[in-house]
């Protein structure tokens, strides 16, 4: 039986959600892979769009796309309106206080990169700590080592527990040194699942005047994030975790802190005025805007929070925990399975090896059932270090997956086992 | 289950689990360390040369059941040849993972790996260890890598 079958006979999750209607939206999930339906749990990697966002990247090439900012024509004020216009859409998806926080970049990583450049640049001084956790994504490590390189800084490391959980006695520990600078914290770990408990972690470095970043690539689509709630100073994601396209990221910062921030790169849109003896900045937020920006990419990402918003977050957040439980049980159920990452808060994803069988064997023979995953070391090798495994298998969730695609990928592991016995 | 059983043969699966010459050479006139950054694996080639001839090859490593079995079968095919022989045999090997050639005699068992044509993504887990022999060979010191 198809999932889409399935789908006809019990159209509404426990949650409330319509999947049928939900799947319907996504044109690409209705095509077989190697004769068989696709099922793709890869969301973690990169999650599919809805036809709302692939219709607002071709309405705005084929309606209204010009250059923003500088046009006195008619097309130019549209395309300005419109992407000014996906800046307010995610400042209330993040409840900030003004969208001169909203800083578009090319991805997560590039908004970190900003943070370390700008902020730890002109900040950090050598002798100073930058802290971050053993569970970070390798763009959550490498731009504070590049930092700490330049600037004589040491990067101190929160260690998590077997389960996946941040020994947080250790992170007290770590703040107290008095010499800690930034605290860098993923929200949502992509090779985990674990939620981590951001908010007492900013309180905890607020309270020794500590500003916290946190990397929200994989929170986003899942949790409901406020940042005037969190209060961290700075918080990062991409639209393509989040149903809209890849090539732009997002920066939020508290204004001062981005007011008080030198520029992170220089050119075009960035400046009030250029002569060769002087270049004065634009304000917030173009300071941090140089060059012409991926005008489609980001009104589409606010097309993917129109779509998303009009989903219940919460009803989509409780779909994915049904599923993550329903699969977590399943798959426990195969013998030579281990889990990695068994906190007590988890979201959206089970990282997994099988005895005998390496990750990237069961990638290749789950593909040959329709059943897409990752399989690999997560851009996380620190987290594969702890394990002491080279690589695991991943099946992450989104909205729009059922389960009667945990039971494909089930099925597909169980000829796994079969093959290899 | 069909064109699974194409890329997991038998011979791969049992090379898979009992991989022959997965052991260390404590003092090898040549060695080189391969990662494939993708999925991490990394594997070592030890090599014991004398007038030219490759006397012992061995390997260790962890890696998916395509590179260790191209790894074990490799080191089956190159034990007693000629190094001068190494490059053909790499080329030939080569051109039967990526492409439809039809399979040289001369590749023996290797050409139980020619499967791989049909699965892109996994022709770097099958030349990970002829691209480490090839880098001990040259006594390159940085492990090689696969892209």
């Amino acid at each position: 039986m198809s999932a889409l079958h399935a789908l006809s006979t019990a159209p509404a999750t426990r949650a409330g959600l319509d999947l049928a209607r939900i799947r319907a939206d996504f044109p690409i999930l209705r095509q077989r892979i190697h004769g068989k339906p696709l099922v793709y749990l890869d969301n973690a990697a990169s999650v599919q769009k809805p036809k709302a966002v692939i219709d607002a990247i071709s309405e705005c090439y084929s309606g209204y796309y010009a250059n923003i900012h500088r046009g006195v024509h008619l097309l130019s004020e549209r395309s300005t309106a419109a992407y000014e216009g996906a800046r307010e859409k995610v400042r209330a998806f993040l409840n900030a206080a003004s969208v001169q926080e909203i800083i578009f970049t090319r991805s997560t990583t590039e908004s970190i990169n900003l943070v370390a450049s700008s902020f730890g640049g002109s900040t950090v001084k050598a002798g100073d700590e930058i802290v971050i956790t053993g569970m970070e994504h390798h763009s959550n490590i490498v731009p504070w080592q590049l930092l700490c390189e330049r600037t004589g800084a040491t990067l101190k490391v929160v260690p998590f527990t077997d389960a996946g959980e941040l020994i947080l006695d250790e992170y007290e520990r770590l703040l107290a040194s008095g010499r800690v600078k930034l605290v860098a914290v993923v929200h949502l770990s992509n090779a985990l699942g674990t939620i981590n408990p951001v908010k007492l972690m900013i309180e905890l470095a607020h309270s020794r005047g500590i500003p916290v970043l946190v990397d929200g690539a994989q929170s986003v689509p899942h949790l409901a994030v406020d940042v005037r709630a969190l209060d961290c100073e700075f918080y990062a994601f991409s639209s393509h975790k989040i149903y809209g396209p890849s090539g732009v990221g997002v920066l939020y910062g508290k204004q001062a802190l981005l007011e008080a921030m030198p520029p992170y790169q220089g050119g075009g849109d960035m400046i009030r005025l250029v002569t060769f003896e002087k270049t004065e900045y634009a304000d917030l937020p173009n300071k941090f805007e140089a060059g012409t920006p991926n005008i489609a990419g980001v009104i589409g990402l606010g097309a993917a929070l129109d779509w998303l918003s009009a989903i219940d977050l919460d009803a989509v957040a409780a779909h994915e925990h049904e599923l993550l439980d329903y699969a977590t049980a399943q798959l426990q159920e195969i013998p030579g399975l281990s889990i990695m990452g068994t906190a007590r808060d988890k979201a959206a994803l089970a990282a997994f090896t099988l005895q005998g069988v390496h990750p990237h064997d069961i990638g290749t023979i789950l593909d040959r059932e329709g059943v897409a995953i990752r399989a690999g070391h997560h851009c996380a090798q620190p987290v594969m270090q702890h394990y002491g495994v080279p690589a695991t298998a991943r099946a992450s969730f989104a909205v729009y997956n059922t389960r009667d695609e945990v039971d494909a990928l089930v099925k597909a592991l169980w000829k796994v086992k079969e093959l290899f016995e | 289950m069909n064109d699974l059983r194409d890329l997991y043969q038998e011979v791969i699966l049992d090379h898979n689990k009992r991989p022959r010459n997965f052991r260390i050479i404590p003092q090898p006139t040549h060695r080189a360390d391969g990662v494939n950054p993708l999925c991490g694996d990394r594997i070592s080639v030890f090599l014991d040369i004398e007038d030219g001839v490759i006397k012992d090859i061995a390997f260790q490593g962890a890696g998916c059941a395509i590179s260790s079995a191209s790894a074990s079968l490799m080191t089956e095919a190159l034990r007693g040849k000629p190094v001068n022989e190494v490059e053909h045999l790499f080329e030939a090997f080569h051109n039967v993972v990526t492409t439809d050639c039809e399979c040289p005699k001369g590749l023996g068992k290797l050409s139980v790996l020619a499967g791989v044509r049909d699965y892109p993504s996994r022709v770097k887990c099958a030349t990970l260890a002829w691209h480490a022999v090839r880098a001990a060979l040259e006594k390159r010191k940085e492990p090689v890598a696969t892209e």
